[in-house]
């Protein structure tokens, strides 16, 4: 009996590998293939390949899609999470700020930080950038960076003025390499001149001017080493110079053996030496940090948080802008998706939004509910075109048919363009009413730029998306159960009602799911018919993407709009199955 | 929608073309004889502007060159999210954009723009005036920027109006007089400009605008005088929208770039007329983009040399109503190229109508821009 059943699918498909497999699993004894190898292990090998061949089939498609669809999606939705920009470009103002208590002002050694961080970032041109994240969570900081990076390299002046007072040595870039740089470095330093200078004697001596240009010599100079002893013995130094050597060397393509360092090398050089850091030091310039061991308790002093305070932009004392740079200091942060849902993360935890400010659920709400709105019109003006179309002779339905899906094949843009000179006030449809004296002229129905307009225009152009699949279902319903219906009986309503709509239901649900998930996101028509009150939130996606530049939380913003689609979807397929849906 | 045109000059026509393509005496660009591209892809706004920089200096540059071929990309409304998209992928493929100052200093800030030395990029103006000084340093606001017009931010109104019992308007408060003026408004969907002249409206003097503009107060005071329009208001975002509005008699008053509304009125001859009180200056120009190959910023480099010339600048000015960005250009102004009428009276900087002029702090708005923009779209939205 379990045998005759269990063929019973060979019987359709033939003798597959799979059936077999079923066969050799249900066996009592071990079953043997022909050449002894155990019949399941040699049916293995054989569906193995017979898989791999599918996949090769596929494979083209499935790398297409991964490559153009899926990966591009997953990138950008990561954006959503992703900020690293404030850890990256701020390392040293992010670990001073660990020992920071959140309340008063940072103390000294977080300003000496944040000075660094910005000399850095604003001569690699980043700190506008950090300005512009931060100005997302806090407006006013964008400004506050861009005129911190005008000023910023001033800091530390006030040294380099007194140790070069001390020792002319110390204007000498010349001084700074001995201190600074790897032995190493030196030497691979001097074979690169040589290799230069070769170069550019060669190209004297060559005749045409192709000739001298074809032995240009392009290779950059070695990239800087800082040496072991400096960063041991002056590490704040050791560590401003290798940077300022490499964007001297990366970004102005010069270098450090010829540049002056940065004033804020003096400034850390202070740091470290007024630390009393440097003591050990035995390099060739020994004598030269010595000296200035023993001038700097003398120096004239210059707080850097004074600095940022008096010279710089007294908001540096605004608690609150330190509390954002902490609370977005982690490479991974929520505040996007907080922010798309009207929230804000600041040093105190999560907070409201100002109400002037929040605009995201009214958004979220106001697309959901204007796509219901226009889903229910979809199927309130749908039903019955396609009702009509399947009960007419084939030839006038095809006509009708045709007048369905000339629209649907318009360039969209043309469509929406047609319903602005339609519904505005100066339109036709106005100008019908005011003639036919509906209304009176001055008051002028508004029946664009708002909720009204974005729901015309865009029932128009997702209607298709209705009759089409309502059609291709009421096609396959025999008109004489409706016939059979009222022979027994029941009138007119009645069949329709109990007997021919119940049967339409699928079509009714692949057109609800096909023209709500499509109007969710739309963007086009809203943008270009809604005005201020009938747009979606795919609007101020677009609007994040192409104007403000906020990619994270545009990001934020589609994954919310991504899983608040699956989640409607899975809604359905609970209550009404997806496999009651019919496209046709 | 990216709307692309290639414009291929014919090599037929070129060859007969060239020997009447006069070279002006015009010291030769410095790249000269470097090996160049042949193609460039040029980033422009489309529409009647981007038309005057082909007939004024594209078209006649391809006559010289005939081997070079062109490709327009109308992206500049978007040339700031679309540069720093390509820089993160790392695949340059725009070789000259046309963006407007502010926009010039935002890409020049972050990195995106060339830092170029003008008067290696522009030639000296006919008598040897070096190109930074012809420029200006008015001009000249980031070092990222060729400055090729000024154009401005002005409105328009139709002289049609019944409500209006006779009355024109004549200066910029009548854009929030409700009574005198009764109707429907346009205005752009950000707050450039608006705030300032919400502000000006309200009594502040135009010296002080941003002074107020940078407080929580004064950013409330301008929102709250534009409440009092809000919902007579229909929000443009592109520059033809406020055009096509005020043909169709959709809007009596609305603001815009003073060259479209100069070619509704003097080209396609609508019932409209100019407001000059309180134009708001701005600036349009070129910058390259960071990381061009050798050869493709050589090709840029000549074209720039010829197009940012004192006459091509001047001939510019025959198709479109905007001022040349080199004073030398301004006596070269003539007459419309089709129209045949004198351009002078309807350039922005013409002293009738610069009388009461705004200019726009392009510096400040580089730093308030993305605190305003967001207020202003939480504001839209409300």
């Amino acid at each position: 009996m379990a045998r005759s059943s269990a063929t019973a699918p060979d019987a359709f498909t033939g003798a597959t590998p799979d059936n077999a497999m079923r066969d050799a699993d249900r066996a009592e004894a071990a079953m043997v293939a022909a050449d002894g190898t155990p019949l399941k292990r040699s049916l293995n090998r054989a569906l193995r390949a017979q898989k791999l061949r599918a996949l090769a089939l596929i494979a083209p498609l499935l790398i297409f899609v991964l490559v153009t669809f899926v990966a591009p999606i997953a990138d950008m939705l990561f954006r959503s999470v992703e900020n690293d920009i404030i850890s990256e470009n701020l390392p040293r103002t992010v670990q001073a700020l660990d020992n920071w208590n959140g309340e008063d002002l940072p103390d000294e050694e977080v300003f000496r930080a944040l000075g660094a961080d910005l000399v850095i970032a604003s001569e690699l041109r980043n700190h506008t950038r950090i300005g512009s994240r931060l100005n997302y969570e806090m407006t006013g900081i964008s400004s506050l960076f861009r005129q911190t990076g005008r000023d910023v390299d001033d800091i530390g002046e006030i040294y380099a003025d007194q140790f070069i007072a001390l020792d002319e040595a110390w204007e000498e870039p010349s001084t700074w390499m001995t201190l600074m740089a790897a032995d190493r470095w030196i030497e691979d330093r001097e074979g690169w001149l040589r290799d230069a200078a070769e170069a550019e004697a060669a190209q004297d001596a060559a005749e045409t001017r192709e000739e001298a240009r074809a032995l240009d010599f392009d290779t950059p100079e070695p990239a800087f080493r800082i040496s072991d002893l400096a960063s041991e013995a002056l590490p704040r130094t050791a560590s401003i110079y290798s940077e300022f050597a490499r964007v001297i060397q990366t970004e102005d393509e010069d270098s450090p053996a010829e540049e002056d360092p940065w004033n804020i090398v003096y400034q850390a050089l202070y740091e470290d030496l007024s630390a009393g850091r440097g003591e050990g030091y035995e390099g060739e310039a020994a004598a030269l940090i010595a000296a200035a061991r023993e001038a700097v308790p003398q120096f004239e002093e210059r707080s850097v948080r004074d600095f940022f305070l008096e010279e710089i932009d007294e908001d540096w004392a605004d608690t609150q802008i330190w509390g954002t740079i902490e609370a977005f200091s982690d490479p991974y942060t929520a505040g996007y998706f907080l922010t798309a849902a009207d929230l804000r993360l600041t040093a105190n935890g999560i907070e409201a939004q100002p109400e002037g400010e929040q605009i995201y659920l009214m958004l979220f709400q106001r697309t959901l509910f204007m796509s219901l709105a226009i889903m229910f019109s979809c199927i309130a003006l749908g039903y019955p075109i396609a009702f009509l179309l399947s009960n007419l002779p084939m030839r006038t339905s095809n006509l009708l048919l045709i007048l369905v899906l000339l629209p649907f094949w318009t360039s969209l843009l043309v469509r929406t363009s047609a319903w602005k000179v339609l519904l505005q006030q100066q339109g036709v449809i106005n100008d019908i009413l005011v003639w036919l004296g509906v209304i009176s002229d001055t008051a002028r129905l508004a029946l664009i730029n708002n909720q009204t307009g974005t729901i015309i225009a865009m029932t128009h152009i997702l209607l298709p998306f209705m009759i089409l699949p309502l059609y291709s279902v009421m096609k396959t319903i025999p008109p004489h159960y409706v016939r059979a219906a009222k022979s027994l009986g029941a009138t007119n309503w009645t069949a329709f009602w109990r007997v021919y709509f119940p049967q339409s239901v699928p079509g009714i649900g692949a057109g609800c799911i096909l023209v709500f998930i499509l109007s969710i996101g739309y963007y086009i028509t809203p943008e270009l018919v809604g005005g201020t009150t009938g747009t979606f939130i795919s609007n101020r996606i677009a609007y994040h993407i192409s104007t403000s530049l906020n990619w994270g939380l545009a990001a934020a913003l589609g994954t919310i709009l991504l899983v608040v689609v699956l989640v409607l979807y899975y809604l359905y397929d609970r209550l009404v199955g997806i496999d009651n849906v019919s496209l046709g | 929608m990216k709307l692309r045109s290639i414009m291929m000059s014919s090599a037929a026509f070129a060859v007969a073309a060239t020997g009447a393509f006069a070279q002006d005496d015009m010291p030769e660009s410095p790249v000269a004889g470097e090996p160049m591209a042949d193609e460039m892809t040029i980033v422009s706004w489309g529409g009647a502007y981007q038309d005057s920089q082909l007939k004024a200096y594209v078209e006649p540059y391809l006559e010289a060159n005939p081997d070079v071929s062109v490709t327009w990309d109308e992206s500049s409304a978007e040339a700031v999210a679309g540069m720093r998209a390509q820089a993160e992928a790392n695949n340059i493929s725009w070789d000259l954009v046309d963006v407007t100052a502010a926009d010039a200093m935002r890409l020049c800030d972050e990195g995106l723009a060339m830092e170029v030395d003008i008067d290696e990029i522009a030639a000296p103006a006919p008598d040897g005036t070096p190109a930074s000084e012809d420029f200006g340093e008015d001009m000249l606001v980031s070092d990222c920027f060729i400055p090729q017009i000024a154009y401005s931010y002005t409105f328009g109104y139709r002289n049609d109006v019944e409500e209006w019992g006779g009355e024109t308007p004549s200066e910029i408060c009548d854009v929030f007089d409700l009574e005198t003026f009764p109707g429907q408004r346009s205005l752009e969907r950000r707050p450039h400009n608006n705030m300032e002249w919400a502000l000006i409206c309200d009594g502040v003097a135009q010296e002080d605008v941003y002074d107020v503009l940078e407080t929580e107060e004064g950013q409330q005071r301008a929102f709250d005088k534009l409440d009092t329009i809000k919902d007579q208001t229909v929000w443009w975002t592109s520059g033809a929208d406020t055009p096509q509005l005020l043909a169709d008699g959709e809007v009596v008053f609305g603001s815009t770039y003073n060259g479209r509304l100069f070619s509704l009125i003097a080209e396609q001859d609508q019932p409209v007329e100019m407001m000059w009180d309180t134009q708001s200056y701005d600036l349009d120009g070129w910058i390259i983009p960071e990381g061009l190959e050798e050869e493709d910023l050589n090709r840029v480099k000549d074209f720039l040399w010829f197009a940012t010339d004192t006459q091509r600048l001047a001939d510019q000015a025959k198709y479109i109503s905007y001022g040349p960005a080199r004073d030398s250009s301004a006596p070269l102004v003539g007459q419309h190229a089709e129209l045949g009428i004198e351009m002078a009276p309807h350039m922005p900087t013409n002293p009738d109508n610069a009388s009461n002029a705004f200019v726009q702090n392009y510096l400040w708005w580089a730093d308030y821009r993305d605190d305003l923009d967001a207020k202003f779209q939480a504001w839209l939205a409300q």
